[in-house]
């Protein structure tokens, strides 16, 4: 890897039709960082997850990932979207999940080799699902399915996790089981970037903390998610609410976890 | 008459003998595409690109040029011009689906009402006429069914995953706008060689019934492409037979097996579901 940061957005502006989502993002990311991204329910979280990840053209600005385009070092980046936007009827397992991750490795006309098959079950060991490999991902628990993503992730690879929501409705267990697995990619030197509305998790389990509302409002060390005042900056100055109270497996796909006050 | 009679019987006869391998090699090909239609939604996609065909066949009647050149060129047009409209005039994909497939299905009856006489070759491709197919007929079809099989053999895996987690896929780099194409290519590809056989009206059912039968009875992807198939296969070889014997249109009989199939598993599907409820969803 050059000696440059992992993700360099500056004066980044982003967002869908004439809606801005994003205004003048500045953000350098280095390599190894492990990063949560924190603000309110339409702040902007996912959609600078989709502008690293390239799958979002921004209106402005320049986005540096991997010292190139995204485009250009896709195969580094691994993607992982929110739960609540995967078609959990879709006909495939955990293992074909997983291996999808090698797909863009493999290339075209050619099936998985030696290397693919032990990448595969490498990362499904990982995040402890040996037992639940032919299983249809429709028929995991919610902590089960992120575990399912995460080794996904896992099996492509990476140099730079882009994970959407990653600790949304599941059980303590596997938050820190994700987590584990995620710090220890870090201390390997590869970049993790999550956004998350869980800011009891950010102080202890990340390290730098980006807290945005459509801008940056900050970026720092993770303690930052503790600031009061960065804290009524970021959300409006709306009272945040700490609560450890309701961590739950198996979530509804409707139900989202707020832990901010909304309006 | 005993068994071998009805069965090898209606053999003797050259037009069932193409007629069984035009219907077969249909139901294959329907079968694999339609897999990739039902699970990402995109059924009324077939129907609107068959009856896009209609113009083309007409046109080529009229210029006198090869019918499944004009079908092709029609279909494929207006799988694509879908496309665009829905992203450019940031429409619902439906409803651009059904605007040009109406619009199309239109140029297609005007055109046709305007040639004088009764033209039974075209009648033939509304409805449907397997036995009605030639030599000439089956080579063609069987070179673009091939490669609509060949090119889903080669991108399998990445027409997979970018079916299942758009982003994600693109995110690892997969052109999957160019993906999203060519499936709606091969959608239309698939219609042309099945509206000979099947006819316009009906090529939806072939696309849809079979893969959505494997759906309610498979957990992994290929799973419900072989279950599709074999419906496919069954229908196909079962129909014909339902036609010659009942002296019923072909292509109706083959839709209504799929149609009683899929009857079938989602009966079977539904009790065992009412078995397994302590699944979690």
């Amino acid at each position: 890897m050059s000696g440059g940061p992992a993700v360099r957005l500056s004066h980044v502006s982003a967002g869908y039709g004439n809606q801005v989502a994003l205004a003048d993002i500045d953000l350098d990311v280095e390599p190894g960082a492990l990063l949560a991204v924190i603000g309110p329910n339409g702040a902007g979280k996912s959609t600078l997850l989709k502008v690293i990840a390239g799958l979002l053209q921004p209106f402005g600005g320049s986005v540096v990932i991997l010292g190139g385009r995204a485009h250009d070092v896709a195969r580094r980046i691994a993607y992982v979207p929110q739960a609540e936007l995967v078609d959990w009827a879709f006909p495939v397992t955990v293992e074909d999940v997983v291996m999808m991750g090698r797909v863009a490795r493999i290339g075209i006309g050619r099936g998985p080799g030696r290397v693919d098959r032990q990448a595969v079950k490498d990362a499904i060991g990982t995040v402890g699902m040996d037992g639940l490999v032919h299983r249809q991902i429709g028929r995991l628990s919610g902590g089960q399915r992120r575990r399912a993503f995460l080794a996904r992730a896992l099996a492509s690879q990476p140099d730079l996790y882009l994970l959407d929501e990653p600790l949304t409705g599941v059980d303590v267990t596997t938050q820190g089981d994700l987590m584990t697995i995620l710090a220890g990619e870090s201390r390997l030197g590869r970049t993790v970037i999550a956004t998350t509305h869980d800011l009891s998790l950010v102080a202890g389990r990340f390290r730098q903390v980006a807290l945005i509302n459509r801008r940056l409002v900050a970026v720092g060390p993770a303690a930052l998610a503790r600031d009061p005042s960065l804290l009524a900056k970021t959300y409006d100055g709306r009272v945040v609410v700490f609560d450890d109270a309701h961590h739950h497996d198996d979530a509804p796909p409707d139900e989202r976890h707020f832990h901010e006050e909304s309006r | 008459m005993n068994a071998f009679d009805i069965v090898l019987g209606p053999m003797a006869y050259g037009f069932m003998q193409r007629g069984l391998v035009a219907t077969l090699l249909v139901g294959i090909v329907c079968a694999v595409v339609g897999s990739f239609v039902v699970l990402r939604g995109l059924a009324f996609i077939g129907d609107a690109v068959s009856h896009a065909a209609f113009p083309g066949l007409v046109i080529a009647y009229m210029l006198g040029l090869p019918l499944y050149l004009g079908a092709t060129v029609t279909a494929v047009a207006t799988a694509l011009g879908i496309s665009y409209v829905s992203r450019r005039g940031g429409l619902r994909f439906d409803t651009a689906v059904g605007v040009l497939f109406a619009g199309m299905f239109a140029f297609g009856i005007a055109l046709f009402s305007s040639i004088h006489g009764y033209v039974a070759d075209l009648f033939g491709y509304l409805l449907g006429n397997v036995l009605g197919i030639t030599t000439v007929d089956i080579v063609q079809l069987t070179i673009l069914g091939g490669v609509v099989l060949a090119i889903v053999g080669v991108l399998r895996k990445e027409l997979l995953y970018a079916s299942f987690d758009r982003n994600a896929a693109a995110a690892s780099g997969l052109p999957v706008d160019r993906l999203d194409e060519l499936l709606l290519v091969l959608i239309g590809v698939t219609v042309v060689v099945s509206i000979q056989a099947v006819g316009i009206i009906m090529v939806v059912a072939m696309l849809v019934t079979p893969a959505a039968t494997g759906q309610l009875l498979a957990h992994r992807f290929w799973d419900l492409v072989r279950i599709a198939i074999t419906v496919s296969v069954v229908a196909a070889v079962s129909g014909l037979y339902l036609s010659y014997y009942l002296d019923v249109a072909s292509g109706a009989a083959i839709v209504l097996v799929e149609s009683a199939i899929f009857a079938v598993a989602l009966l079977a599907s539904t009790r065992a579901r009412g078995l397994g409820q302590g699944v979690p969803a």
